[in-house]
C-alpha cells in the first residue's frame, strides 16, 4: 500500500535520512522504531508532504507522494497524528475533530464518523465543548488519534503515541491502536517505545542514524539480540 | 457647550477614529496571525482603496455602491497578489527579511500612486450623505455614526466568519500550528491568500470612511492611520482579532482626549509612548497570549 524508495532527506548540510526503503501491505501495522534523532519523525513528516526529500519515492498506491502537495495527500487517504499530538488548543475538541474532516464533503457521513469516533473515545464527547488545550495529555493523544481518523484514512501514521504517557495509559493507547487496524485501517507506527511498538506490529523495522539497520517481523525483532541489547534494556 | 457635552463630543471623535484604526488594525493582527508577518504595506491599501472609490465616482461616474464594491475588490486582489509577489517567495525567510521587504512595498505603492496620480491631494467626494444624529446637546454628523455602524457590523460578520464557517475555523488552525493544519489536508496557500484578501477588503472599506470624515486624498494618506493602527493591533495583542478591536478603539479615543486637553501637537507622541509603555509592561499586549516557544 505503502512503498518507500531510497528516500533520501536533508536539512541544509545534514543528511537526516541516508537512503530508506520499506513498504506497508494492506491491513498491516508496521512499527518504525530507533532512538532519538534517527531521523524517524523527519521520514514521517517526508511521508505527509510536510518536508520534501532530496530524492527518492514515496508511493500510496499508484500515487508519488514526494510530488503531491501536504493538503492533497490527505485527500488520498494517509492522515497522520504528529508528534505531541498538536491539537489545536484554542479550539473545542469538536472542532479540531471538524478540522479532521477538512477534506470531506458529505456533512452526513462526516457526522457518522464522529459518532463513531465517539463511541470508541466516551472521554472525548463528555469533554466535546471544552477547549482542547484543558485536556490531559492522555485525552489530547486520543483527540489527536480521533482528529485523524475523521479523515477515514486507508493508513494512518503515528508519530510517538505512547510520548509523555502513563504506562497505563500507554497500555489503552495500544490496544486502540490495535483496535483500528482491526477495523480495517493500515497503521504506520513510529516509537522509542519498542517493546510496545514491537508486541503489537506484524511486521517493524529499526532505523539507526538515517538507515535502516534491521527488519523483521515483530516477534523475531522482539528476540533479536541485537534489539534487546539496545532498545529493550538487556 | 458645557464641559459634558464637550468631553461626550471628543468621545464622539475617538469612536470615529477608533473605528477605522479597528479596521486596519484587524488586516495587521490576521496576517500576523497567519503568515507571522507585519505587512507594513497594509496602511497603503487604504490609500489605494480611497483612490479606486474616487476614480470610479469622479471620472467614471459609477454609482457610490458600485465604486465601493469596485474598491473593495480591486484592494483585495492587491492584498493577494502583493503576498504572492513579495511575501511568499520569502516564507521561508527570516522574519528580518519579510519586514524590510514589507516596508519595500509600502514605499512601491506610495511612489507608484505618487507616479500616476502626483502628489497633489485630490478632494474625495461626499459619498455619505444623511443628515447628522442629535443626541442631546451634541450633534454626530452622517459619516462620523456611519463610520461606528459600518465596523461594527464588519467586525460581528468578520468574527462569525472566523468562528463559525470551515474557512474560518482552517485559518485558526494554521494560526495555531500550520504544520499541523497542513496535516489535516488544510491548504496554507489558500488560507493565506484568503485572509490577505479579507484583511485588505477591510482596509478599502477603512479607507472610504476615513476619505469620508478627512476628504482628502494623496499618495500618503495611508501611513499615519497604518502605522496608529498597527500600534492599535499590538496594543490589543498582536494575532488577537477582538484584541485588535480593543485596542482600535482604545488607542482612538486616547488620541482624541489628548487633542482635545492636553494638545493637539503632542497627541502622536503621546500615542507612541502608550505604545512603549505597553511593550515594557505587557508585550503581548491586552488579550494577547504569553505563547510559549515551542522547544
Amino acid at each position: 500500500m505503502l512503498k518507500i524508495q531510497d528516500l533520501k532527506v536533508s536539512y541544509g548540510m545534514i543528511e537526516a535520512i541516508q537512503g530508506v526503503s520499506f513498504e506497508i501491505n494492506d491491513g498491516e501495522i508496521v512499527a518504525l522504531i530507533g532512538a532519538n534523532g534517527a531521523g524517524k519523525t523527519t521520514i514521517m513528516h517526508t511521508i505527509s508532504g510536510l518536508l520534501k526529500p532530496q530524492s527518492g519515492t514515496i508511493y500510496l498506491d499508484d500515487v508519488d507522494l514526494t510530488k503531491t502537495p501536504a493538503d492533497k495527500i490527505v485527500k488520498l487517504g494517509l492522515a497522520q497524528v504528529p508528534e505531541r499530538r498538536r491539537v489545536f488548543s484554542q479550539q473545542t475538541v469538536e472542532e479540531n475533530l471538524e478540522l479532521g474532516a477538512y477534506t470531506r464533503k458529505d456533512a452526513k457521513e462526516i457526522s457518522e464518523t464522529m459518532e463513531k469516533i465517539y463511541t470508541s473515545f466516551p472521554r472525548l464527547k463528555e469533554r466535546r465543548k471544552q477547549l482542547a488545550g484543558t485536556l490531559s495529555g492522555g485525552e489530547q493523544q486520543m483527540l489527536a488519534m480521533g482528529r485523524a481518523l475523521m479523515a477515514k484514512p486507508k493508513i494512518l501514521l503515528l508519530d510517538e503515541p505512547s510520548m509523555g504517557l502513563s504506562p497505563l495509559l500507554v497500555k489503552e493507547i495500544f490496544h486502540i491502536i490495535k483496535e483500528i487496524n482491526n477495523n480495517g485501517t493500515t497503521v504506520l507506527l513510529v516509537e522509542q517505545n519498542a517493546k510496545m511498538a514491537l508486541g503489537i506490529a506484524n511486521r517493524a523495522y529499526v532505523l539507526e542514524n538515517g538507515k535502516i539497520a534491521l527488519s523483521g517481523t515483530g516477534e523475531e525483532l522482539a528476540n533479536s539480540p541485537q534489539v534487546k541489547k539496545a532498545y529493550l534494556g538487556g | 457647550m458645557s464641559e459634558v457635552s464637550q468631553f461626550l463630543m471628543q468621545l464622539v471623535n475617538g469612536i470615529n477614529a477608533g473605528s477605522i484604526y479597528a479596521l486596519i488594525a484587524l488586516g495587521y493582527t490576521m496576517v500576523y496571525g497567519i503568515a507571522k508577518l507585519i505587512n507594513f504595506a497594509h496602511g497603503d491599501i487604504i490609500m489605494v482603496g480611497a483612490y479606486i472609490c474616487l476614480f470610479a465616482i469622479s471620472s467614471f461616474n459609477l454609482p457610490i455602491w458600485l465604486a465601493i464594491i469596485l474598491s473593495i475588490i480591486v484592494c483585495a486582489l492587491l492584498g493577494i497578489v502583493v503576498e504572492k509577489i513579495a511575501y511568499k517567495p520569502l516564507r521561508s525567510a527570516s522574519r528580518i527579511s519579510l519586514l524590510i521587504t514589507a516596508i519595500g512595498v509600502s514605499y512601491f505603492l506610495q511612489s507608484l500612486f505618487q507616479l500616476l496620480f502626483s502628489a497633489n491631494p485630490r478632494p474625495f467626494p461626499t459619498i455619505i450623505n444623511l443628515p447628522a444624529l442629535s443626541i442631546g446637546s451634541i450633534s454626530i454628523s452622517a459619516p462620523y455614526y456611519i463610520t461606528f455602524i459600518v465596523s461594527v457590523i464588519l467586525m460581528s460578520i468578520l468574527h462569525l466568519f472566523v468562528q463559525k464557517t470551515k474557512i474560518g475555523k482552517a485559518m485558526r488552525a494554521v494560526s495555531e500550528d500550520s504544520q499541523a493544519a497542513q496535516l489535516m489536508g488544510i491548504n496554507i496557500d489558500k488560507t493565506i491568500s484568503i485572509t490577505f484578501a479579507i484583511g485588505s477588503a477591510l482596509a478599502a472599506v477603512a479607507g472610504i470612511l476615513y476619505c469620508s470624515s478627512y476628504p482628502m486624498v494623496n499618495p500618503y494618506l495611508g501611513s499615519l492611520p497604518g502605522i496608529k493602527a498597527f500600534i492599535a493591533a499590538v496594543l490589543g495583542g498582536i494575532g488577537s482579532i477582538p484584541g485588535a478591536v480593543l485596542g482600535g478603539f482604545i488607542l482612538g479615543i486616547i488620541e482624541a482626549l489628548t487633542k482635545a486637553y492636553i494638545s493637539s501637537q503632542l497627541s502622536d507622541a503621546i500615542v507612541f509612548t502608550v505604545l512603549i509603555i505597553m511593550l515594557v509592561f505587557k508585550p503581548s499586549g491586552i488579550l494577547g497570549k504569553n505563547v510559549k516557544e515551542k522547544v
